[in-house]
């Protein structure tokens, strides 16, 4: 791997760079002396274009698809060369039907009367980013020290337990209750996430292996657990008891701010707020981040360092597993919260396209959450009120990140300049030079 | 692993040396401790929770072979259980101390002998489940069963082979699983001919794989980022259609179209082993072909030395002219068809209509399978084969009626792999060239 030298642009993006697996900073290597021209291409072919430009084709695609599963659609391509007209009407109203339920159960309810319901969707996308955002900045701090933790599945489940048994057995003053609850959760994903980590640093075992089989055994540990003990007084095996009030979050959004409303949004998502400033300080300004992302860049040449490479991959893990552990705690300590078998639903999974969303950079992953929490309630809102099923966003979600992992295509579509290419006439000297 | 005691370093006179000493490998007590644990849990869990029991001695478990019809037939036989345990734990006791004095000789195990012993403990375990209970243990359906539960892991885990040998990571084998039982599901039915099912299986996954294969090596994108992404589009593309296209009609669609069951004459009356190996369907036979050829392919063949060159040092298989992409881009599309060839299993090759999310993370334990098995195809036939047993061995049981919980019994596997993967196995070595893209 080439470095990249000062004054010249890096050969490559580090999201393609073969050996950092994981989207690490950029290469701050841009030339000092910019023009004018160059600026524009920056600006054109740069980051955020291109991650705009993604969002659009898939939106595109997901429209392309929406389409041929309207029967009216279809119905009319029957004659499509009689009455183009009919086709084009058909189709732009069954995509722009789907989307417009996508928006309005997203962000705005341009179409309800009270104002608490206009707004209730943004609360909505809000609720269903906090898990997504919690889990996928531990997914981010495994990827910046080169670890793939497929594991946010199992530690989310691991953590939910812990923290509905803290919730509903333990009877304690309000606040403090909360806090250790939401320590329990913590704790019992961190455990999770110590046994890959402990168990690569010792023996060399493949993380993602391990994350993958201990997804399954906690799968199969929270039905069995359910079924017994003082988890299962009802002798359903279905659901824990309810979480005591003092273990709930409090809503975010007070009455006096919009009266009589009933939002679920709640401090989870503050937590979720908080952990993000947590990890951007942990990676970026504290000692252990320096090494978590020298290991990820070079492990050999951490070790040389005198870093304990082992010691990092535990430790990552172990805060990896203890965020995918809060991310539980904002699915069971709510108002009725309990533990049930699907009390992860898909949040570890699609926690993993956040976070490759996001760059793994904190600040990245928390817009990427955002957005798939929008994605999540409006596609909920759109499988209620058109023909169109929620998992078109999922087809959107990973359209969105294989673009983006992938820059020169989407250039490519668009006929885009490569800001990193070098200028043409230093590709020449290059070309002369090798 | 085996470190020798005396490090010969370059330029050290072998003179200096000295003569007696002779350089030995580190004692490995690996598997006889291991076979000890084993031994225990059968003297201690199985005998020892049939001894408590009232008139233990006197319980019988009862076996059945009988499985459809054949030429001869075993009768069902009853067995005292207790006195079976027993014999079965002194044969793991005796495998112990035979594993001890070959460990303490630094002698490698026969591989028998890990069979006598896992053989030996299942036995052991079912004799115990089944002790004092009027229902039977159907010994070649539970066989027939775990095989044909193994079916799509075994595809799975040649197609991580075939990929991986050659350095492309596919994590997409949980999505080629599933977009291979969508298409079989739907152009069967289409057609309402369940063979052609078979023809688009592997084009659909091949797709994947082709896809895998553009963006890993053509863009350099990280193959796992890939595979997992695509896994996340395939669930969206096959559950969008489910609910729409093939739930608006669903008899053209989405219509049960099974493949027959294809009995080899003579083979199939063999008692026991017959049915379950040679009364299966097509694509079970398609399985053990592909496991052969992969095998002998992979070890004896142009093709196979070239893939593992360039899974191995891509750089030294270029320098030679073999064409590192081009093969790698091959590899991996044909790795994607024989993964969907094993997600046609889920669907056409079970009877049943495409279902959402189907797959239900068979390719991540393909994946585990061919970590297993070493990036072996024997190898990962065995621990494939190992998670449909026990899979299969819980349905079993659960129909029985089992002493154990089933959640406990199911996590088995998962947790067996975690062992081995952690150690049991030896540390497992991937193709040294694997997920890192080639550029020259």
């Amino acid at each position: 791997m080439t470095q990249p030298t000062p004054g010249t642009p890096g050969p490559e993006k580090p999201v393609e760079d073969p050996d950092a697996s994981r989207p690490g900073p950029p290469a701050d290597a841009a030339p000092d002396d910019r023009s004018g021209s160059q600026v524009l291409r920056q600006i054109v072919g740069g980051d955020v274009a291109i991650s705009f430009l993604a969002i659009v084709i898939a939106l595109a695609l997901g429209g392309v698809l929406i389409a041929i599963a309207d029967e009216d659609v279809m119905a009319s391509l029957g004659y499509v060369f009689n009455a183009p007209g009919d086709f084009f009407g058909a189709a732009w109203t069954a995509v722009s039907d789907a989307y417009v339920a996508l928006f309005r159960g997203a962000i705005f309810d341009f179409r309800a009367e009270e104002f608490e319901r206009q707004i209730r969707p943004i609360t909505e996308s809000l609720t269903f980013a906090t898990p997504l955002i919690l889990a996928a900045l531990g997914i981010a701090v495994g990827f910046r020290a080169g670890l793939f933790n497929i594991g946010a599945q199992g530690q989310i489940i691991i953590g939910a337990i812990f923290a509905a048994y803290v919730g509903f057995a333990w009877d304690l003053p309000p606040v403090l209750h909360l806090f250790l609850a939401v320590l329990g959760g913590a704790l019992g994903g961190a455990l999770w996430g110590f046994i890959p980590g402990i168990l690569k640093a010792r023996t060399g075992a493949n993380e993602v292996i391990v994350t993958i089989m201990l997804n399954w055994i906690a799968v199969y540990l929270v039905s069995y657990i359910l079924a017994s003990g003082p988890f299962n007084p009802s002798g359903t095996g279905q659901r824990s008891p309810q979480v005591g009030p003092n273990a709930e979050f409090p809503r975010l959004i007070p009455d006096f701010l919009v009266p009589g409303n009933t939002f679920r949004l709640h401090w989870g998502f503050v937590v979720a707020i908080a952990a993000t400033i947590f990890v951007w300080w942990l990676l970026e300004r504290s000692t252990i981040g320096f090494e978590i992302r020298a290991s990820g860049a070079n492990p050999h040449a951490a070790r040389t360092a005198g870093m304990s490479v082992g010691r990092v991959t535990v430790l990552t893990l172990v805060i990896a597993g203890a965020l995918a552990g809060l991310a539980a705690t904002s699915q069971v300590l709510i108002d009725r919260g309990s533990l049930t078998a699907g009390v992860a639903a898909s949040y570890g999974f699609d926690a993993i396209t956040v976070a490759l969303l996001g760059r793994s950079k904190p600040l990245g992953t928390l817009l990427a959450g955002l957005l798939f929490g929008a994605l999540q309630a409006g596609g909920t809102l759109m499988q209620s009120i058109t023909s169109t099923p929620i998992d078109i966003v999922l087809v959107v979600q990973s359209v969105i990140v294989l673009l983006i992992a992938a820059p020169p295509l989407v250039r490519a579509i668009f006929r885009l300049p490569d800001p990193d290419a070098p200028p043409r006439r230093a590709a020449a000297t290059k070309e002369a030079a090798a | 692993m085996s470190a020798p005691v005396i490090p010969v370093t370059a330029g050290t006179p072998s003179d200096d040396l000295p003569k007696s000493a002779e350089v030995l490998g580190k004692v490995s007590y690996r598997w006889p401790i291991t076979y000890a644990v084993l031994a225990l849990l059968s003297l201690l869990g199985l005998a020892g929770t049939l001894i408590v029991r009232d008139g233990a001695w006197g319980q019988t478990t009862t076996f059945q072979s009988r499985y459809g019809d054949q030429w001869f037939t075993i009768p069902n036989f009853s067995l005292p259980s207790l006195m079976m345990v027993l014999l079965l734990t002194a044969v793991l006791v005796a495998a112990t101390v035979y594993a001890y004095q070959r460990a303490r000789s630094r002698r490698e195990l026969p591989a028998w002998l890990h069979i006598v012993v896992l053989l030996a403990f299942v036995l052991a375990f079912l004799t115990w489940a089944g002790a004092g209970k009027t229902s039977v243990i159907p010994v070649t359906s539970l066989l027939a069963g775990a095989l044909a539960l193994s079916v799509p892991l075994i595809f799975g885990a040649m197609s991580g082979v075939i990929c991986e040998r050659s350095g492309i990571i596919n994590i997409a084998i949980e999505g080629q699983l599933l977009f291979g039982a969508f298409a079989a599901a739907v152009v069967a039915s289409f057609f309402t001919a369940p063979y052609l099912g078979l023809v688009a299986a592997p084009i659909a996954g091949a797709m994947i794989g082709g896809l895998l294969a553009w963006f890993a090596v053509k863009y350099e994108v990280n193959q796992i980022i890939i595979g997992v992404v695509l896994n996340t589009l395939v669930l969206g593309l096959t559950s969008f259609f489910f609910s729409t296209v093939l739930a608006d009609d669903r008899a053209t669609w989405n219509a049960r179209q099974p493949l027959g069951v294809i009995e080899i004459p003579v083979l199939s009356q063999i008692p026991i082993l017959g049915p379950v190996l040679f009364r299966q369907t097509i694509l079970v036979y398609l399985m053990y072909i592909t496991v052969i050829v992969l095998q002998f392919m992979l070890f004896r063949s142009r093709w196979g030395l070239r893939t593992r060159a360039v899974g191995e040092h891509p750089r030294a298989a270029d320098t030679v002219g073999i064409h590192v992409n081009k093969r790698r881009v091959w590899n991996t599309i044909l790795g994607g068809a024989v993964a969907g060839l094993g997600g046609a299993f889920f669907t056409v090759g079970s009877g049943l209509a495409f279902g959402r999310e189907m797959s239900a993370g068979n390719g991540f334990i393909a994946l585990a399978a061919m970590i297993l098995g070493k990036w072996n195809p024997m190898g990962a036939l065995v621990a494939a084969l190992m998670f449909g047993f026990s899979k299969n061995l819980v349905n079993v049981l659960s129909s029985i009626g089992s002493p154990m919980p089933s959640q406990l019994l199911l996590m088995l596997p998962y947790v067996i792999t975690i062992f081995a993967v952690a150690g049991l196995v030896g540390r497992v070595r991937a193709p040294a060239a694997e997920g890192i893209p080639y550029t020259k």
